[in-house]
Formats: structure tokens, sequence, C-alpha cells
């Protein structure tokens, strides 16, 4: 695997990894997040349990489980975004880059932890300044023009988009939407980019296409995703995280947890007994 | 013998009966008649207003300053200037104000203790008689000034835009998705900026109409300005002055027994009509420009 990668911090956090395997695979990735006994509450009534669990540099994770599991909150939780619910609370350590950030400044924190939400949000603005919005206001001082463009050839709608870059984000399809809000969040250059169900109000070529762009976009970026469909999660991802009801399951290499998984709940569930 | 539950063959095929279609029409034409209802008032107005007073409305109306009773002639120039003057000042103190109140309720107060007082606070003053809020304003300014001055008029049509603003602009942003508010803070947008550059931004041709609609009611009130800017037969001077306006013409002019003075308080009643729809028309082109927002 990819250990020439400079390994800025190797963490123990291998060991959460539930197979002997895994470990393996895992011991030569440097992780670019990890998290730590990770509790969370929304107001008395507790979403996480205990969990841990790391996120490898430059790999996709993904985290899968039925409705209700805690996947989205957990994913939320990375950047802290569960904050803009007064009731909630977290206990732990989430790292980024071997740093709390807990102790950070929030802002700060979500410039390097980008998101693309469920259903596709752009701003009430040109598709041009829709991009071009997170570089001004965290007063990007090169090119703009350049860095629109760029962006969006990485989110894959550069083509489909370049000779009307001024006319209204809400004049797009929902699939070049959702691409575009990718497109919005890669500008900033995150160095984790979470992704919530990004392909579930998309029709089929919408999610195809967005499924080869995180693919793609490993090269650039590090990727949590959360998604309810299995094969999404297999087709993309490198390591899944298997949740129910707050707690992980399973957390192994992708090819590990889909073939031979270790925990009969996670095999009741790939072969969709339940959820 | 039980009933069959099952369609007939011909389902599909069978004639809509005459009583859905008749039901049909009826409600349709209910409808149309509603509209028509409340149109016809408002068509009334429009046109009763027009034929009395396009007759009345020429250029001396517009440039000149009334002329002595019994005199023929003259116009309003200083009513219309003085109308203008004061709304100004109603708005530079009632609009940013509004505005504001609005964007604590829904961005920052929402379920507080104090959100909530503020919110019911401006729904009593919403429904507080302007000609309270006239004497309101006469003690606060024109007693302490001495005399009447277009402020004291600015002060109460203020008093009158705040709780109107603050509750649409609340309500309008409130429709914004919570999704688009995340979407900023994603990017590491503070919750300041985000509030001022994506939700209000999101929000503006809602607010616009707020705001519209609160400077357009104003616009006309005469009771607040009687004991405020009270009115002046020449041209004022200043925001310390009394000050003409245009809704306290018509009245000076509607009560008057003479008959030059009817009509030119007609053409007034037009023109302060013209005056709310040609800034109307401004705000919108010039603030809503740009991007349509869809409502989702």
């Amino acid at each position: 695997m990819q250990a020439s990668a400079k390994p800025e911090f190797s963490v123990n956090i291998v060991t959460n990894l539930t197979t002997p395997a895994s470990r393996e695979t895992a011991a030569a990735l440097p992780m670019r997040m990890t998290i730590s006994k990770l509790n969370f509450f929304y107001g008395p009534k507790q979403i996480l349990f205990d969990i841990s669990m790391g996120v490898a540099d430059k790999r996709v994770t993904a985290l899968i489980g039925p409705s209700g599991c805690g996947k989205s909150t957990l994913l939320r939780t990375l950047n802290r975004m569960y904050e803009t619910v007064s009731t909630s609370r977290l206990e732990g350590e989430i790292l980024l880059d071997g740093q709390n950030i807990l102790a950070q400044d929030v802002t700060a924190l979500r410039r390097r932890v980008g998101m693309v939400f469920q259903r596709p949000n752009p701003f009430p603005k040109s598709i041009y300044d829709n991009v071009a919005y997170g570089l001004r206001i965290n007063g990007y001082k090169g090119s703009l023009a350049d860095t629109v463009e760029k962006s969006l050839r990485h989110a894959a709608l550069w083509d489909e988009v370049k000779d009307h870059l001024h006319k209204s984000a809400y004049e797009l399809s929902g699939g070049q939407q959702q691409r575009l809000c990718i497109a919005r969040a890669l500008a900033v250059e995150p160095e984790v980019l979470l992704m919530d169900e990004p392909c579930s109000a998309l029709d089929p070529i919408s999610t195809a296409k967005i499924e080869e762009l995180m693919v793609e976009l490993k090269n650039l970026t590090t990727i949590v995703i959360v998604t309810h469909n299995m094969q999404q999660a297999a087709r993309v991802s490198d390591f899944t995280a298997f949740l129910l009801t707050g707690q992980i399951i399973e957390f192994s290499p992708t090819p590990h947890l889909f073939t031979t998984p270790s925990d009969p709940r996670t095999e009741a569930y790939i072969t969709g007994r339940f959820g | 013998m039980p009933e069959k539950v099952m369609l007939p063959a011909n389902f599909a095929d069978a004639p809509i009966s005459l009583w859905r279609r008749g039901l049909n029409a009826v409600v349709s034409l209910a409808a149309i008649g509603a509209v028509v209802l409340v149109l016809l008032p408002l068509g009334a107005v429009f046109g009763y207003l027009i034929y009395k007073g396009i007759g009345s409305l020429n250029w001396a109306f517009l440039t000149q300053i009334p002329k002595p009773p019994g005199e023929a002639g003259g116009g309003m120039a200083n009513a219309i200037a003085g109308s203008v003057y004061i709304l100004l000042i109603a708005s530079s103190m009632g609009v940013p104000l509004g505005i504001g109140a609005g964007i604590y309720l829904s961005e920052y107060g929402r379920g507080t203790r104090f959100g909530n007082l503020i919110r019911f606070t401006a729904d009593v003053l919403n429904g507080v008689p302007s000609i309270i809020v006239g004497i309101v304003a006469y003690g606060l300014v024109v007693l302490s000034q001495g005399h009447f001055s277009a402020l004291a008029g600015g002060v109460a049509l203020a008093i009158m835009l705040v709780p109107t603003i603050t509750r649409t602009t609340e309500e309008m942003l409130l429709l914004v998705p919570q999704a688009v508010r995340e979407a900023a803070y994603g990017l590491g947008v503070s919750r300041w900026r985000t509030t001022l550059s994506i939700t209000l931004r999101t929000a503006t041709s809602g607010v616009i109409t707020g705001v519209m609609l609160a400077f357009a009611r104003v616009a006309g009130e005469t009771a607040p300005l009687l004991f405020t800017a009270f009115g002046n037969r020449f041209e004022s001077h200043g925001w310390s002055q009394p000050t003409a306006t245009l809704p306290v013409m018509i009245y000076t002019y509607a009560v008057s027994p003479y008959d030059d003075w009817h009509r030119q308080a007609w053409a007034a009643g037009l023109v302060l009509l013209g005056l709310v729809l040609i800034i109307n028309i401004l705000a919108r082109t010039i603030l809503s420009r740009g991007i349509a927002v869809p409502r989702s």
C-alpha cells in the first residue's frame, strides 16, 4: 500500500480495527483523523457510544448502518456541525492531524474539514460565485477564476457549465447542483471532505458520476462518506464502519467487511436480513 | 347478499357524472367570483382617484407651493418634498432596526425567553393605534425640542415601521432552509457572516416585500403626523422645522370649504399613490437584481 506517503503521525488507532488482517493493512497508513472514546448526546439521549476509529489519509472511509444508527451524527461530529443543535453534548476526543478539534476555532476547523450534504444546497448565487464564495470569505489571494475552474474540473462539472458560469446555480439539475456543492467544498482545499448521503436525492446516472468522482478525489483529499447504500460503500470506499444503535459493530477494510464479516450482525445487515 | 367489491368492467370509460361536473363548475365560478370581488374595490380606488385627481395634476402642482386661500393655482411641492423627507428619516431609523430585530429573532433568539419577549412586544406594537404612536412621538421629540418638526414625524413613522419589518424579516429568514446555512458553516464561514451574506441574501426578495408593505402603510399615515410634523404652507428648511406632508395636506384640503382645494386633495392622493409605487419599483429593481430565489 501507500507506505511512501509521509507518515506524519502513526496512531495506535489501528488496534481498533476488528480483524487482524485489517490491522495489517491499515498499519501502513497514516491517519488523518482519529476518534477515541467518543460519546455523544442530544439532550438526555445518548446517540453514540464509545466510538473509536481512524480516518486514513487520502482514502475513502464509509459509515454504513440502518436508519437511526447514528452514522450521520458521527459524521457531523467531525466538523462540529452538531453544534447547531444547542442541546448537544460530546465527550471524548477527535484529533485532526494530531490536534484536538474541540479545542480549535470552529470556523477554522470547518475550513479544513469540508462538507457535502444530503440534498444539494447551492447558495442563491451564480455558479461562479458559489465556488468563489468560500475563497473570498477566507481571504484567498490567488487567481479566483483559475481556482474556480480547477475546482469545477475536479468536480467533473466544468465542461457542462463553462459557457454559463454566471447563470444562477438553481438552473442546474439536481445532479449538477450536487457536483457544484462538491466543487464549492473543494475550492477551499479541505484536508477532509465529509459527505452525508450525497447521492440519496439523485438519479442513478448522477449517482454514478459522483461515485466515480469520489474515487478520483482520493488523490486530493480524505473522504468520509455516510451512505444508506451498501453497494455504494462497497464500490467507493477503502474502509467501512458498520454502526448499529450508536456503536461501531465492525470496522474493517471494505473488501473484508463485505466478504468475510467477523460479526454476525454485520453479516445479517449486508446480506439484507434487516435495515 | 354480500356486496361485491369490484369495479365495473367499464370503470375507466364511465362518464363523469353530471353532479361532479356541475360541482366543479360551481366551485370554479365561486373562486373566480371571489377574485373579482377582491379586485373590484382596488380597481375602484385606483379608477376614482385617477378620474378625480388627474384634472388638477399639472406641472405647477408638482413644483409650486400652496397659494393663500381663495387664490387659484399653486401646488404641493413642499408637501411632496416633506413626505419624501420624513419617509426618508423614518426609513433610515426604522428599516435597519426592524431588519436587525428580525435577524435576531430568527437567527439568534429562536426559542429563547428574550426572543419570545421581543416577538410579543413587536406584535403588541403592531396593534397600537397610529394616533397613540403620534402622541408618544409628540411626548418624546416635540416636547423636548419645543416645536413641531420633520424629525418628530420621522420618529413616529419609524416606530410604526419597526414591528412590521421585524416580524416579516423573521418570517422570511425562517423560510431559508437550514441546509443553506450549514453549507456556509461547512466552508468555514462564521455565523454572523453566514447570516449577512447567505441567509439574508437568500431571503432578500421576501424581506423587501415586508419593508415595502410597512413603508406603503406608513406613507399614508395622517394621524401620527398631525401633531409631530404638523404641517407648513411654505417650504420647510431642515429636519427641525414643521413640515408639510401629503397625507396631512389631503386631510386639511379635503375638509376645507374650497372647491379648488378639494380638487387639489384628489391630485395629492394620486401623487401619494404614485410616490409609493415608484419607490416600490425602485427598491425592487435595485435590491433584488440578480438571482431569483426559489422557496423550497
